[in-house]
């Protein structure tokens, strides 16, 4: 699996796409320093981006990279190799060279900048760990979409569906939710559904780390009190790690039966 | 010529009486204690108190007096109770340290309490350690000016207030600075007063805080990270102008609360990076005009109940929200503000934006009739549905934009 992991990333790494994507966080990063001189402020901005493209590139990316690696893919099928290994070895290849990027390409212009001296420290490092995070389980929900379609455009239209419901639809029928049902309790309710999508999930734990979090109010209060204790923070790492270890499982289960 | 000699030496003897007498308090002198000093002087005397340190209190000052301190002169209260209390008029106190008001669950302790008075000057004071500070109890025409109260309170309940005005008229209260007590300045049923200049900041609660108090004005305050902000409650009258409201930042924070206010104005205000800029409940008639929104939270909330207020010429700067609103009605008018998160253009070049601007957001809609909603803050969901009611208008009301709209901000002579 490691050689397989090796190959997958050097080949990445060598590729126009790792290097484009490595530089638009760079240049993302050093126009929004220069813009704001503010760092928390930075910070902000930054989140909003990291939740809605993070996500996509990662799906796009992982459907791209497996429909284009296919044949040499079949190749390696036919050699000695654990199946498994084949699929986790380009998923954690293309997993890997991705949050590299994004974390290398963010944190070079901070660095610069001065994060170090600064107290926003721990919100950036939360910033980028969420953001490696949301690579990861979007690249291997990818990875699962790919396996089980092999009509690519069929393959890339779920990819981009799934995407478009966890950052846009999911929020519409929470909110509706909220709406609808605002003469019960929500607490509860809107705990939990912000726990079952990593990317509210990502969202509000960054922005109850911010001044910003004031805004929340009640409903961020009750948050805060679930996300400030080591429960809840063990809970919300859990619910990350599943968000990448269900889909991994599943890579595993489909590429063993799989027929090619 | 011997009952000339005695009636000139009465004339001197009086006229010497009459003149005001000056007397010295320190510790190698002939009055060891203010209290004696106080009793030994005459109406209209002056009494220096030398640097030192006065372990007294419950100092009752019943004739016209001026006391004086030095830069050390400290009244050590020792926790005991009320410091000073003046009950007569035309008294001043000037450059006193007072420290260590008694604290009390039942009576309210100050460290200097005007009872009943008229034409009193409170100036140069410095409060420390208090309970309440300086309490003006049906108290008229009087000023208290350039004073320094920096109290140690923890909890509300265990806490008074910084300067507090009970039925008061026709007050100066000038160029203080207040620190860390419950609430900074306190008016309950006191008119006509005048409070400018004052720097209240870090109390526990309101900075300024007003009730059933008519025709006053405040103006060129600041008031600074205090636990709530500036709370004016049924009022009418108030004017005002130039303050800072600055840092009010907490879930249950404003930098200015109006709860039924009517008629009054609020010009030249400045509000930076408060949860919330104003909070308005139940006010009318009510003028805001070339007041600065810059970073808040929600720039103006309006709970409801306020009519025929007129929002023009105010800037509003990277706010979150810029007004949050909760009913479909509206009487309210906005004219001519500058908004930064207008999109608009001016093809006339006049200035003034051709399309109207529609300062409620509908998630600031939707958050305040299901507050659990703010949970989705910054989804790309939220700023879908914020971006298609901003081009066609559904669920929030219809006839409140800015008409016109400024494309740059009103330059003020504040700043």
């Amino acid at each position: 699996m490691l050689k397989i992991l090796k190959y997958s990333f050097y080949d990445l790494m060598r590729s126009r796409w790792s290097y484009v994507y490595f530089l638009f966080y760079l240049l993302l990063g050093l126009v929004l320093l220069f813009l704001n001189n503010d760092l928390s402020k930075a910070v902000i901005t930054l989140m909003n981006v990291i939740i809605i493209l993070v996500p996509l590139i990662g799906t796009i990316f992982g459907v791209m990279y497996y429909y284009n690696s296919k044949e040499f893919t079949e190749l390696l099928l036919a050699q000695p190799v654990k199946r498994s290994s084949i699929f986790l070895g380009q998923y954690f290849g293309v997993a890997l060279s991705l949050a590299m990027s994004l974390v290398i390409g963010l944190g070079l212009p901070f660095i610069f900048y001065g994060i170090f001296n600064s107290n926003a420290i721990g919100n950036f490092a939360l910033l980028l760990i969420t953001g490696a995070f949301l690579t990861l389980i979007f690249t291997a929900l990818a990875f699962v979409i790919a396996l089980t379609n092999d009509n690519k455009i069929k393959g890339f239209g779920y990819a981009i569906l799934l995407w478009l419901f966890l950052a846009v639809i999911y929020d519409g029928l929470f909110l509706m939710s909220l709406v609808f049902f605002e003469d019960y309790p929500l607490d509860k309710f809107s705990l939990v559904a912000t726990m079952l999508n990593p990317i509210d999930l990502s969202r509000v734990l960054i922005l109850l780390k911010m001044d910003i979090s004031a805004l929340l109010g009640y409903t961020g209060a009750v948050f805060q009190k679930f996300f400030g204790t080591n429960q809840g923070i063990i809970l919300s790492s859990v619910m990350l790690i599943l968000w990448v270890s269900i889909p991994l499982i599943s890579i595993r289960r489909i590429a063993n039966s799989k027929d090619f | 010529m011997r009952t000339t000699g005695y009636i000139l030496f009465f004339l001197f003897l009086f006229s010497w009486k009459g003149w005001s007498n000056t007397i010295e308090v320190c510790s190698g002198c002939n009055f060891k204690s203010i209290k004696s000093a106080i009793e030994a002087a005459n109406p209209g005397d002056t009494i220096y108190v030398k640097k030192g340190t006065y372990k007294e209190y419950n100092i009752g000052i019943a004739k016209p007096l001026t006391i004086i301190g030095e830069e050390n002169t400290v009244i050590d209260g020792e926790n005991k109770g009320e410091i000073i209390t003046i009950q007569a008029n035309n008294v001043t106190i000037n450059g006193l340290t007072i420290v260590n008001v008694g604290t009390s669950y039942t009576t309210d302790y100050a460290a200097l309490r005007v009872v009943k008075s008229e034409n009193f000057l409170l100036q140069n004071l410095k409060l420390q350690r208090l309970f309440f500070g300086i309490y003006l109890e049906k108290a008229k025409n009087g000023k208290v000016l350039n004073n320094t109260v920096m109290g140690d309170a923890v909890e509300e309940f265990s806490s008074g207030n910084g300067i507090q005005l009970w039925y008061c008229q026709n007050v100066e209260v000038k160029g203080n600075r207040i620190e860390g007590v419950r609430d900074g300045i306190y008016l309950e049923f006191s008119d006509e007063i005048t409070i400018s200049d004052n720097i209240s900041s870090d109390n526990l609660r309101y900075g300024l805080h007003f009730m059933f108090s008519n025709n006053d004005i405040y103006e060129n305050n600041v008031f600074e990270n205090n636990g709530a902000g500036v709370a004016v409650m049924f009022s009418k009258f108030i004017s005002m102008k130039g303050n800072t409201f600055r840092k009010n930042w907490g879930t249950a924070s404003f930098g200015l609360l109006l709860k039924e206010i009517n008629d009054s104005e609020i010009i030249n205000n400045n509000f930076v990076e408060n949860t919330v800029g104003i909070n308005i409940e139940g006010s009318n008639r009510i003028n805001y005009t070339n007041n600065d929104f810059r970073n808040n939270g929600w720039a103006i909330k309006v709970r409801g109940a306020c009519y025929s207020n007129i929002f023009s010429r105010n800037n509003f700067f990277n706010n979150s929200f810029d007004i949050s609103y909760n009913s479909k009605l509206n009487d309210n008018s906005f004219d001519r503000n500058y908004w930064s998160s207008y999109t608009g253009y001016d093809l006339n070049r006049n200035g003034i934006g051709d399309v109207p601007y529609r300062p409620v957001k509908l998630f600031s809609y939707i958050v305040n009739r299901t507050p659990e909603t703010i949970i989705l803050l910054r989804s790309l969901f939220i700023d879908i549905i914020d971006f298609s009611e901003k081009v066609s208008p559904v669920f929030t009301p219809d006839n409140l934009m800015d008409k016109n709209p400024l494309l740059k901000p009103v330059s003020h002579d504040i700043y």
